[in-house]
């Protein structure tokens, strides 16, 4: 039964190291603003797709 | 012919003035140019997220000069090394989707710029910048010329960056770190099995426990001991001290539990009622990040102005070291910033920053042009009578209300409360403690610590912050923000209040015209409007947007007279629009003096005057009559006293109307009706009301546009919801007595919990449980009571 002992020792480790993380973050300010990250995530795959969306308006300018 | 609206800006296309290009249609050529920038670097999916999110950009010839001047700028970039600059931009255009992701490109259009990153509730950009490529300047213009004008005023000069606080945020983390590892941990105390193992390993658990406990009670827990400590030294008994000492004997009596082997301690209710109280810390807080309580005139005056040397040479400088007999040049829709003598033959000055009023003042050369007011039109020359902190407006804020801070002016219900609740809480445990120490000395000193565990005031801290919380988001969805939850308890308590009246009660978007002369037939009509097409004077285009839409005919002579009038030719027709005198060559008698008016000639015949009159805000008479009913109503104008007849008809008898008050006399208004022990509510809108609203009890700003302009004040209420300021009064008494509710119900679990306590049979088992259940009661409570009644009809 010792073997709780390391268990138990594990799971606070694991804790402590989420609590780490935790306090990371908020130090490099991603709590600050928690707005705009929702909607700038949406923005990525937009970006990827502009390229090639963006080919035709420009030839027809040229014209 | 049905309206468009332009592809840019999403505003009505006026007929005629439409642009085609790229088979879209624009509303003007700035709205076109922004759209040619964007679509040359591949940046039309701007255009995709939000439906015609831009703004049209404004005229900034000159205006960032200023940025070149290498003192101002190295004050407004936030860091700088080598070539790397960063700098955050205050820009109030940003609303939507498509702003985030345009300013988030902005690389792609500006080779210099690295990255950019968006704060949205702030309504920030921060641009990092390779100062050797690109200047400030001209990212400043780069911005304005798509739209996004940034904001920078003499308080992005003075102050220096500003640490955010996150204590509340590490402590809020710490405490559910401490609170969660301690739950599971006392599951074996719950379930109290003799079981071989689970004894064996006891000592074990407790002292993870003991020690998990350390970091909530140290840390966490620390604002309040020094809240009841200083509670102490002022004689105020605040709630913080029953709080202070409730943790206190629960941490010495758990670990004196541990140690002598008694049982496991009250650590898991200690430290859950350590994070349950830190929640309701942070649910009150609600801040409107991008909106500020705090401003005063250098939110609102330019860092620099460019002065005129006397080699003609023109110089962008600080406003602070601008002095006594300088000259300086103010360009369209530049603040002055000074008191000065007008040098240029005209200027139409609009000073609704200042005093709210909706028409500009035109001023000729020679008259005193005040502080704070902002030139339309051409540029502008004057002359410097006072530097920046002696002139008229901003003499103001030497007022030493602007000085003190302003410490809590009153107590808190809950503070109230709490007054009684120490002693009799004190004297439980004593008496108890009395009583058993004849029996078992034992049991009494359980007795003694259990009473100050259970009777510690948690779900009696947490009503007042969850309820005002609540109700801060319930207002702020609905357009009335507060600065903090005290101000819905002072709004309460309200017994008396003031408004000013220009730009307040009345609305500055625009005004009232009213004709008084014989009727203008068609064919003059058309020709008034025409007449009015061509000038630029603020009135006549008020007047232009007035009038009906006609066809539109030649001009045959055209002629502005500053400060008089328009004198104009067209189908073999004078006309004559403009000042009783220009036009009848007549003086004016005192009544018509007080008026702003356009009178009309055409050919040798006098029509009549236009009167341009304060439009009142709408529901403003049926707002008055029912606060009549309840609180004292006074109206304070700057203004004289033209208005007053008008005024009396409209509001309910018995308001009091005062008017020719400075903004000193505004201030001293409301103290004078405080000394006589009334609370104040102060409505303003102006720079010239900021006095009042720092003096007063509660100072409401009504705001036309809440993310740019309002002086410093408790509230800023948007100006479209005015008409509802009577049920936000009524909220705000309501929430009192949500509060008064759920006191009396965690009295009850106070007495429940006390009836073990007394009695010597407070296991940890019970005061794990009772803590929780009436935390949550509690919050469940005033969550359902206040959305209740923000939903119901409160008139």
């Amino acid at each position: 039964m010792s073997v709780i002992y390391l268990l138990i020792s594990v799971s606070i480790f694991v804790a402590i190291g989420f609590f780490i993380a935790f306090i990371i973050a908020v130090k490099s300010g991603q709590y600050d603003d928690d707005y705009t990250p929702s909607v700038r995530m949406l923005f990525d795959d937009e970006t990827k797709i502009t390229p090639q969306k963006n080919i035709s308006p420009t030839e027809e300018k040229q014209v | 012919m049905t309206e468009q609206s332009c592809f840019h800006c999403g505003i009505d296309i006026p007929k005629n003035e439409e642009i085609n290009f790229d088979e879209k249609k624009f509303c003007c050529a700035g709205c076109k140019t922004v759209y040619e920038i964007f679509s040359l670097h591949d940046l039309t999916c701007y255009y995709d997220f939000e439906k015609s999110p831009g703004a049209t950009p404004q005229d900034i010839q000159g205006k960032y000069d200023f940025l070149d001047n290498e003192a101002i700028s190295s004050k407004i970039v936030d860091f700088q090394e080598g070539n790397t600059s960063i700098v955050s931009l205050n820009i109030p255009h940003i609303h939507c989707s498509s702003c985030i992701w345009i300013l988030e490109n902005l690389n792609r259009i500006q080779p210099g710029i690295s990255t950019s990153q968006v704060n949205f509730p702030q309504k920030k950009v921060r641009i990092t910048f390779n100062s050797e490529h690109v200047s400030l300047k001209s990212i400043a213009c780069l911005l304005s010329s798509i739209g996004y004008e940034p904001y920078i005023s003499l308080e992005n000069y003075e102050t220096g960056k500003n640490n955010v606080d996150r204590s509340l945020t590490y402590k809020l983390g710490v405490a559910f770190f401490c609170f969660g590892n301690i739950m599971l941990l006392s599951f074996p105390e719950y379930f109290e099995i003799k079981e071989f193992w689970l004894d064996n390993y006891k000592p074990f658990f407790r002292v993870l426990i003991f020690l998990l406990a350390l970091p909530s009670f140290l840390y966490s827990a620390s604002g309040y001991y020094v809240s009841a400590y200083k509670s102490i030294k002022s004689k105020m008994l605040n709630i913080d001290i029953p709080i202070a000492l409730g943790i206190i004997v629960m941490f010495i009596r758990s670990t004196f539990d541990i140690v002598m082997n008694y049982g496991g301690g009250f650590f898991d209710s200690l430290t859950g009622l350590v994070f349950f109280m830190l929640l309701g810390k942070m649910f009150q807080i609600k801040t409107y990040s991008f909106l500020s309580f705090e401003r005063d005139f250098k939110s609102y005056f330019p860092i620099a102005v460019t002065r005129i040397n006397s080699d003609t040479s023109e110089e962008s400088v600080p406003i602070y070291d601008v002095l006594k007999g300088n000259r300086l040049l103010i360009r369209n829709q530049e603040l002055i910033p000074v008191d000065g003598i007008l040098i240029s033959e005209k200027a139409d000055i609009d000073y609704s920053f200042v005093t709210g009023e909706a028409v500009p003042i035109t001023k000729k050369s020679g008259d005193k042009v005040f502080a704070g007011g902002k030139q339309i039109g051409k540029v502008i020359e004057m002359e410097v009578l006072h530097s920046v902190s002696q002139s008229y407006l901003t003499q103001l804020w030497s007022n030493e209300i602007f000085q003190k801070k302003v410490d809590q002016k009153h107590k808190t219900i809950t503070d109230k409360i709490s007054r009684y609740f120490t002693p009799i809480l004190l004297l439980i445990a004593f008496t108890g403690f009395g009583y058993w120490i004849f029996i078992d000395a034992n049991t009494a000193f359980n007795v003694f610590t259990a009473v100050l565990i259970v009777a510690c005031p948690c779900a009696l801290a947490l009503t007042a912050p969850f309820t005002f919380g609540n109700i801060l988001r319930i207002m702020g969805k609905q357009k009335m923000y507060l600065k903090n939850a005290l101000v819905i308890e002072q709004l309460a308590k309200v017994d008396t209040i003031v408004f000013d009246k220009t730009g307040t009660i009345t609305t500055n978007k625009k005004s009232n015209i009213v004709y008084e002369g014989i009727a203008i037939s068609d064919e003059n009509m058309i020709l008034l409007k025409n007449v009015l097409r061509a000038s630029n004077h603020p009135l006549s285009r008020m007047l232009y947007d007035f009038l009906p839409e006609t066809k539109r005919i030649k001009i045959d002579e055209f002629e502005e007279i500053t400060g008089k009038g328009l004198l104009a030719t067209a189908e073999n027709k004078t006309i004559k629009i403009g000042s009783a005198k220009f036009v009848e060559s007549k003086d004016l008698d005192d009544s018509e003096i007080e008026k702003t008016a356009l009178h009309i000639k055409i050919g040798d015949r006098y029509f009549g005057q236009f009167n341009f009159q304060n439009q009142y805000r709408d529901g403003l008479a049926t707002l008055f009559s029912t606060l009549s009913q309840n609180y004292k109503l006074k109206v304070l104008s700057g203004d004289n006293d033209g208005e007053r007849v008008n005024l009396e008809n409209i509001l309910p008898k018995g308001t009091e109307l005062i008017f020719n008050q400075k903004p000193e006399q505004k201030l001293e208004f409301i103290k004078k009706l405080q000394d006589e022990g009334q609370n104040v509510m102060m409505v303003g809108d102006g720079l010239n009301d900021a006095g009042a609203l720092a003096q007063s009890n509660v100072g409401i700003s009504i705001s036309e546009n809440v993310n740019v302009f309002s002086p410093a004040c408790d509230a800023i209420l948007d100006a479209n919801e005015f008409s509802r300021l009577n049920y936000f009064l009524k909220l705000s008494h309501k929430s009192i007595l949500i509060i008064k509710m759920s006191f009396v119900l965690s009295l009850l679990y106070n007495i429940v919990g006390l009836a073990f306590a007394i009695t010597g049979n407070l296991l940890p088992l019970v005061a794990a449980i009772i803590m929780p259940l009436s935390t949550i009661t509690i919050v469940s409570f005033v969550t359902l009571m206040s959305n209740y009644f923000s939903k119901s009809n409160l008139n």
